[in-house]
Formats: C-alpha cells, sequence, structure tokens
C-alpha cells in the first residue's frame, strides 16, 4: 500500500509499506477514507517530539471502512464505515473505566504519561498512522465509532480530534454563563474552542493569534472578537484592559509548543531544544486569566519542561486542567451537535490533497501558505 | 550510569487506618472536584482490571520503566536499529521522569535520520531532498518568503568566506 513516511525534520514522501495484518484478537484493518493532517503532526514533523523513527508513518485523525476484523471483535464488521478516534483506547483499565480514553493504561509500552496514539511516535505507542491506505486499529470494539447514514464524511474526519479537542477544552475550562473565555490560537482547534464555548453558556469569546485569515475566519466561524498579537505590546495588560482590570475568566491554550511570538522562547525551545518548543500562549494564559480562573490546556507540549511563571499559577490561584481529548467520551454529544447544525466541522477544510501530494501539504500546512486552515487527503482517491 | 529502578528504600512507618484518624473525612465535599467529569471515581476498577490478552509477535518493544507490567498492545512502527537503536535502548533504561531519557532519545532521532539517507544510499535509492521538502509547493505560494530565506542563507556564507580570506590575507 501507499503510505506517508517520515525521512526526518523537515523531510517526508510516499513509499510502498505493507498492508497491516490483525496482531491482536481485537484488532480491526481499516481501508482509510478521509485522514488529516493535524497542527500536532507539524510538532513531529519539525522532530519536536522524541523517539519519532525514520520510516514512520503519521496521522491520527482518519476515518474508513473495516476491511477484517480480529476474533474478539463483535461490534464491527467489514464493511462499516468508522469514525476512529485518535487515541487507542481498551475500556477496561483504571483510567478507561473513569471515561480517561485519552489516558490508556494497556496501549502504550513506551511511556505511561500518555495512552497510545496512532502515527504519534513510539513515545505514543510506535502505532502506524492513518495518512495510508491501510491502518491496523486495535481495540477495535471500544473507540471506532459507526459513521451515521446522514453524516458527511468531511464531518466523520474532523470528530476523530478536531472537535472533541477544541470542545473538551471549553468543558475543561468549567465555563459558567457569561464567562469571558479568551482562546490563544485561532488553528483549527481554537477555531473549534471558540464555537464549542458558547455551548457551555460563554457570554463573550475572544481569539488571538497573528494570522489574519485565520481571525477572520473564527471571527465569522465562531464568532467571536479576535485580536492580531503582533498589533499588541503586552498581552497581560491588553486582557486586562479589555476585562475591567480583572482578567479573563477562562484562559485557553491551542497553541502548544510552537507558538509564535518570542524570540527567547524561540532560540531556547525551538532551535536549542533547551525547553520543550515555546510555550509563549500557556506564559500569556497564565498572565490574562483573572485570580481564581481557569487556564485550560490542550496545546500539544512534549515530554520535557517549559520555562512558565509558575508563581503567578500559586499567586492567582489558579486552577490548571489539561488533557488529550477523551474523543469516544465526546462523540454521542458531538454526533447530535452535528446533526442539529449547531457545529459543522467541514467548514474548516480547505485544502484536498492526495496521498503522493503528501510533501508539499506539510510544506504548506507546516508554513501557513495559501491561506490554509485544515487539509484533508484522500489515502485511496 | 542507569539507575538501578529494583532497589527501593526500606518503609519507615506502617500504613495508617484513615478510621483511626479523628476527623477523617468530614469535610470531604463532592462537588468540589475540579476532575469531573473527566474522571468517575465511583467507577474505578483500581489496579486489578481484567487486562486485554497480550499481542504476540516478536517485535522488540521499548518498554518504560515506569510499567508494572506491559501494556498489552503496541504499535509495529520502526524497530531500533543501528547506533540509533543503541541510544533508545539505553534512553529506556531512565524513567520518563528523567532528563537523559528524552535527550537520549532527541538524539537517537538526528542520528536515525542520518542512517535513514545511509540505508536510501545503500538500495540505491538518492533522496529527493528537494520534493522530499516541499520546495516547489514553497515556491509556488511563498516565493518572497524563499527568496529572503535563501538570499539570507547565501549572504550568510560570503560573509564567513569574506572573513576568512581576509583572516588568511592577514
Amino acid at each position: 500500500m501507499d503510505a506517508m513516511d517520515y525521512r526526518g525534520p523537515n523531510r517526508v514522501r510516499v513509499a510502498r509499506k505493507p498492508v497491516p495484518t490483525i496482531q491482536h484478537p481485537q484488532d480491526a484493518i481499516v481501508r482509510v477514507t478521509r485522514s488529516c493532517i493535524c497542527g500536532s503532526d507539524i510538532h513531529l514533523y519539525h522532530g519536536l517530539v522524541p523517539d519519532t523513527r525514520v520510516g514512520s508513518t503519521f496521522g491520527h485523525e482518519f476515518c474508513g471502512v473495516v476491511e477484517e476484523v480480529g476474533a474478539e471483535v463483535e461490534n464491527l464488521k467489514p464493511g462499516d464505515h468508522v469514525i476512529v478516534p485518535f487515541n487507542i483506547a481498551c475500556g477496561q483499565c483504571h483510567f478507561c473505566q473513569q471515561g480517561l480514553f485519552g489516558n490508556c493504561h494497556e496501549s502504550n509500552p513506551m511511556a505511561t504519561a500518555v495512552g497510545g496514539i496512532f502515527g504519534y511516535s513510539h513515545t505514543a505507542g510506535g502505532h502506524q498512522g492513518g495518512q495510508a491506505q491501510y491502518a491496523r486499529v486495535p481495540y477495535a470494539d471500544v473507540g471506532p465509532v459507526k459513521i451515521p447514514d446522514w453524516m458527511d464524511l468531511d464531518d466523520a474526519v474532523l470528530l476523530t480530534d478536531v472537535v472533541p479537542t477544541g470542545y473538551q477544552a471549553a468543558e475543561m475550562a468549567g465555563i459558567q454563563k457569561g464567562d469571558t473565555v479568551v482562546i490563544f490560537g485561532a488553528g483549527p482547534i481554537g477555531i473549534m474552542a471558540a464555537r464549542s464555548a458558547w455551548l457551555f453558556g460563554a457570554g463573550r469569546v475572544i481569539v488571538v493569534d497573528h494570522l489574519d485569515y485565520r481571525l477572520e475566519f473564527v471571527a465569522r466561524f465562531g464568532p467571536a472578537e479576535v485580536y492580531n498579537f503582533k498589533e499588541i505590546d503586552d498581552m497581560a495588560v491588553f486582557m486586562k484592559r479589555q476585562t475591567d482590570g480583572l482578567g479573563a475568566d477562562v484562559c485557553i491554550d491551542a497553541v502548544g509548543c510552537e507558538a509564535t511570538g518570542s524570540a527567547l522562547h524561540t532560540l531556547l525551545g525551538i532551535h536549542l531544544k533547551l525547553e520543550s518548543g515555546s510555550a509563549l500562549a500557556l506564559h500569556w494564559a497564565i498572565n490574562s486569566v483573572k485570580k481564581g480562573g481557569v487556564v485550560s490546556i490542550v496545546g500539544v507540549y512534549g515530554p520535557t519542561g517549559n520555562m512558565i511563571p509558575v508563581g503567578n499559577i500559586v499567586n492567582k490561584g489558579l486552577t490548571i486542567r489539561a488533557n488529550q481529548a477523551s474523543v469516544k467520551r465526546h462523540l454521542p454529544r458531538l454526533i447530535e451537535h452535528v446533526r442539529e447544525g449547531r457545529i459543522r466541522p467541514r467548514e474548516l477544510i480547505t485544502h484536498r490533497f492526495e496521498l503522493r501530494d503528501i510533501s508539499d501539504a506539510y510544506r504548506i500546512f507546516a508554513g501557513r501558505l495559501d491561506n490554509i486552515i485544515k487539509p484533508v487527503l484522500l489515502p485511496n482517491g | 550510569m542507569a539507575p538501578d529502578h529494583t532497589r527501593l528504600p526500606a518503609r519507615r512507618t506502617g500504613l495508617a487506618d484513615p478510621s483511626s484518624i479523628p476527623g477523617w473525612g468530614v469535610d470531604a465535599e463532592t462537588r468540589n472536584d475540579p476532575t469531573w467529569p473527566m474522571r468517575d471515581r465511583a467507577d474505578s476498577p483500581g489496579a486489578d482490571w481484567p487486562h486485554p490478552v497480550p499481542q504476540q509477535g516478536g517485535a522488540e518493544v521499548l518498554q518504560s520503566v515506569e510499567y508494572k507490567a506491559r501494556p498489552a498492545v503496541y504499535g509495529l512502527g520502526p524497530q531500533p536499529r543501528g547506533l540509533s537503536g543503541a541510544m533508545r535502548r539505553a534512553a529506556f533504561r531512565f524513567s520518563e521522569s528523567n532528563w537523559w531519557h528524552w535527550l537520549l532519545l532527541l538524539g537517537a532521532d538526528r542520528v536515525d535520520m542520518v542512517e535513514g539517507i545511509g540505508s536510501d544510499l545503500a538500495t540505491g535509492r538518492v533522496p529527493n531532498l528537494p520534493a522530499e521538502t516541499g520546495m516547489a509547493a514553497a515556491w509556488k505560494h511563498d516565493a518572497r518568503g524563499q527568496v529572503l530565506k535563501w538570499g539570507a542563507i547565501a549572504a550568510g556564507i560570503a560573509v564567513v568566506v569574506m572573513a576568512r580570506n581576509r583572516r588568511r590575507r592577514a
């Protein structure tokens, strides 16, 4: 089969690889019909995630048709078209039983801090991803959900990560009716967090980024007040002036470890790798939220350390909440939101690529070129 | 030297019985739970859930020393190889809490990249770096940025060459 093939930082190509086979009685093999490149794939592409091995296939956002199932799979059969959550979850362990499907203890021998994730380095279990014609899906009875007949495939593929992660960002923020919510990052996750904040009762939603075309999109899609941080001298002062001098009730970090805007963080984190990328958005979130407020983190960071103002977290009495989205837990509600038209995920898709154009797709998305918001791959045409 | 994870300090006190502590739990408030609804303590199976059957196969799985038992499934991504593989094996002697673990893995990733070029060449394939880095797309959508980037690189090289030449002449 054809599959994306990582060759080192900023280098990817298409390679011929063996079609995956059943390795465990709870496996399924899925023929991929839609697959996305995620903003967090760009951290892999840039070589920022440890144990990203040459020859890996990325891709944790995909849906597809079940081709084969293992002996213990009962809920799926060949021909079922399924949404495949990005996290691999056994459904039985201490964490899955508590709804923490992003923290499964039975899917990643390489690290305890994160459950298995498709195509996200050996630090996340070494599972090959869905930017390929076929993918092996462990614990097929637990994660995958059949796509309803009425659902568009473009909506379905965005329910594997983008929508639930944005939704969980708003959920973890504990938004109360009337709250002012500030979201750092107008990528697909930030856009979905803005939309979701209204579903939880926000009274005001503000989004900050430096790319005007994305700010224009979220201003309409969210909707949201938007600000370009290049026009702001001091983020904390600006946000306090926007919020009666107190700060926002909630700040959401939807950027993660490649935040632009600070030469110091870029030098230390991106170039010298002395911290786990650049945590500027998190820094701003901590300093822009009000005392006693909540900072919700869904931006992806590496496993080492970052420079953030911990003292301010203590002195302001902040609650920090963070996790990989528990996709399976959210899917029933999110499918309902899509059906009722409260969320229209496919509007995020701006680009479509054949798998053979994977190198260009990564370059365009990583460089934020051609006004790209969300690229979708069509691995089987 | 990697730490010996089998060596544990002796427990210095006995386990306390909570019910013997005056006032234990009198201020417990279930609504004061910032983990809700991420975590439902009522359904916690403790550490004794029915483990899935383990995945079979001969793949080399580098396992975190923080696990008590191996998780049932794992990915079949690229296996450790060569020098980078040796570095990865060394990294897994340290816990995820130890910086050596991650620094060795990041170092192994860079070595792996070079080994990847070597294995390409060994099979008669010359890596097409312009294509693999999406150079055509970058020129198509960001010609100005490319001109600036490559201009800056060329200028940097020119400055270094000129400085060397001047030093030689002096």
